[in-house]
């Protein structure tokens, strides 16, 4: 299988997820089985409606699958935990907080007692990682999407998950802020060696930020149709990637698999 | 600028409307009736039976605006004085209804509260508790009295519980539709940072539901001013509304005037300092 990087453990296994509303309902996906090793960037990309929130959710402890389960480092994942931050599809943060309020939120979650002094000087280090110092005072309605999005993005992040999920997290920015939002999370990742997985629909996101993408056939009944390694190397530059050799035959690959074969895939299986 | 300008246009208005308003008041109580002086002998002993005696000619007939203001300024000077149940100042009768009205209204609000919060969290008892709310939410607070009456059988402790009963509901209810409807975005956020359950509480679900909270109180708190007067006419032994009803029997109209000048000053005063917590608590999303 490509996803049995032997010798080292996986952090997290994911093992014939399914899940049905009701007994009787045909599930919306099913035998979804998967591992992220440490300190990778996964991306599963699907058509909407085929449950790839749901599958997030279940990793994140949200939801519960109707089969099949989630460990990560040995445990099984049966509720939300700090270990596992989230980034959420519409932001998230609390309208009545100030940006600074809404990190420092997650850092007195993840460190019960620490002094308000330590909490401001972390909350002002994930800000700056993201370039938002300057906005700390502000709330999330004087903020722009891409600016909430990163304010989600330094919250998740100050938490020190071991592993980071984000549903869709640029989904609703505008080009030019979406490339640059890239290559900050590209930027951070790089340096802390978090663990990443993402749901994108984004063909062109996803090779500049993952190193295996999981495509996901249509729903409902949807199942995983294959998993890709991102044959380019780690360094990736999204201004230049374009030029890299393999590009373009990855690129292909997936829009190829969106266009036709993701409905073709989900006729075979049933 | 324009908008300043505006508002301040908006207050001329209201002084002009005022001075008319005052003008109309005191035309129409220009005196027609023959002068009390006119009154004398059997007359004036026959006046003083029918209670429109010589020495209070204030009391007969609506008051024009200077006897109101000289017989308001009078009832003014001593607001707290308490010379005996039917004796005391207006301002002491304002204090007895607020003091009833903070209790009753206390104790509503620390009952619906949590109550609401519980609702808001456990739809099956939101289910349960509905019925009986919908039943009992349109009952006059004034139909409740002679149930009260008959089992309390104390006057003061029945203002209190009409207050109770009336102002109860929209906080209740405000409170369980503001906290079941806190996105659930943010209380996934706040399982994800495993915030236990006060924090959770206090931290994500208050300020959430606070606006619609906070206008569920201010709506009870109108309705509890409204009730408290009535209440008070109908069983008080103190109180502004017994204040009203008692100075209405004396024919002393300057006074039931200022009482119901009151009433709406004070209401106005509660609402205002309600809203400006309603501001404080909201949040643009
Ligand atoms: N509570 C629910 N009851 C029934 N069907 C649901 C429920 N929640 C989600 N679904 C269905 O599950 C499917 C997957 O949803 P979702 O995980 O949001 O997909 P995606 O994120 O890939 O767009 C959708 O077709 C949706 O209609
Ligand atoms: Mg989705």
């Amino acid at each position: 299988m490509q996803n049995d990087t032997g010798g080292i453990t996986p952090l997290m296994h994911v093992q014939h997820l399914e899940k049905r509303y009701g007994a009787n309902a045909p599930a919306i996906f099913s035998d979804i089985s998967f591992t992220i090793n440490r300190g990778e960037f996964v991306c599963m990309i699907g058509h909407s409606g085929c449950g790839k929130s749901t599958i997030l959710n279940i990793l994140a402890g949200l939801e519960h699958p109707t089969t099949g389960h989630v460990s990560m480092n040995g445990h099984h994942v049966t509720q939300p935990g700090l270990e596992r931050g989230v980034v959420f599809q519409g932001h998230a943060l609390m309208p009545w907080l100030t940006v600074a309020q809404n990190v420092a939120l997650a850092v007195r979650a993840r460190y019960p007692g620490m002094n308000k002094a330590d909490v401001t000087q972390k909350v002002l280090h994930y800000l700056t990682m993201v370039n938002l110092q300057d906005a700390q005072h502000k709330r999330p309605s004087e903020l722009s999407g891409g600016m909430r999005q990163r304010v989600g993005i330094a919250r998740a992040f100050s938490t020190t998950p071991d592993m980071l999920l984000m549903d869709e997290p640029f989904g609703a920015l505008d080009a030019l802020t979406r490339g640059v939002i890239q290559e900050e999370l590209l930027r951070i990742c790089a340096k802390t060696g978090q663990t990443v997985f993402m749901i994108t629909h984004d063909v062109d996101e996803a090779i500049l930020l993952a190193d295996r993408l999981i495509l996901m056939s249509n729903g409902p009944q949807a199942h995983i149709a294959e998993i890709v390694e991102n044959p380019l190397p780690r360094n990736r530059v999204r201004t230049s990637i374009h030029h890299q050799p393999g590009f373009y035959d990855l690129r292909n690959h997936l829009v190829d698999f969106l266009v036709r074969r993701s409905a073709l895939a989900s006729q075979t299986s049933h | 600028m324009g908008g300043r300008q505006e508002k301040l246009k908006g207050t001329l208005l209201s002084f002009v409307l005022a001075g008319a308003l005052l003008l109309a008041w005191q035309v129409l109580t220009l005196p027609s009736a023959p002068p009390a002086e006119v009154i004398k002998g059997e007359n004036a002993e026959y006046a003083q039976l029918m209670g429109m005696s010589s020495a209070t000619p204030a009391s007969h007939g609506f008051p024009s605006p200077s006897q109101f203001g000289h017989d308001a300024w009078q009832q003014l000077q001593a607001p707290f004085h308490n010379s005996g149940p039917n004796d005391r100042g207006i301002g002491w009768q304002l204090g007895a209804s607020l003091l009833r009205v903070f209790i009753g209204y206390g104790l509503a609000v620390a009952v619906a509260v949590p109550l609401g919060l519980l609702m808001g969290q456990i739809p099956l008892l939101a289910r349960a508790l509905n019925p009986f709310i919908q039943v009992l939410r349109p009952i006059s607070p004034l139909a409740w009295m002679p149930i009260a009456l008959y089992t309390i059988q104390n006057a003061e402790e029945c203002g209190i519980f009409v207050i109770f009963i009336c102002s109860l509901w929209p906080v209740l209810l405000n409170t369980s539709f503001g906290v079941a409807r806190v996105r659930r975005e943010w209380l996934d956020v706040a399982s994800t940072l495993e915030l236990g359950w006060a924090r959770r509480m206090w931290l994500v679900i208050l300020p959430a539901a606070a606006p619609t909270i906070i206008t569920g109180m201010r709506v009870g708190m109108g309705i509890a001013w409204l009730a408290i007067v009535a209440a008070e006419m109908l069983v008080g032994s103190s109180g502004i509304g017994y204040f009203v009803w008692n100075q209405w029997n004396n024919l002393s109209i300057s006074n039931v005037i200022l009482a119901v000048l009151l009433i709406g000053i004070t209401g106005m005063i509660l609402d205002t300092a309600f809203s400006a917590l309603q501001r404080s608590v909201g949040y643009a999303e």
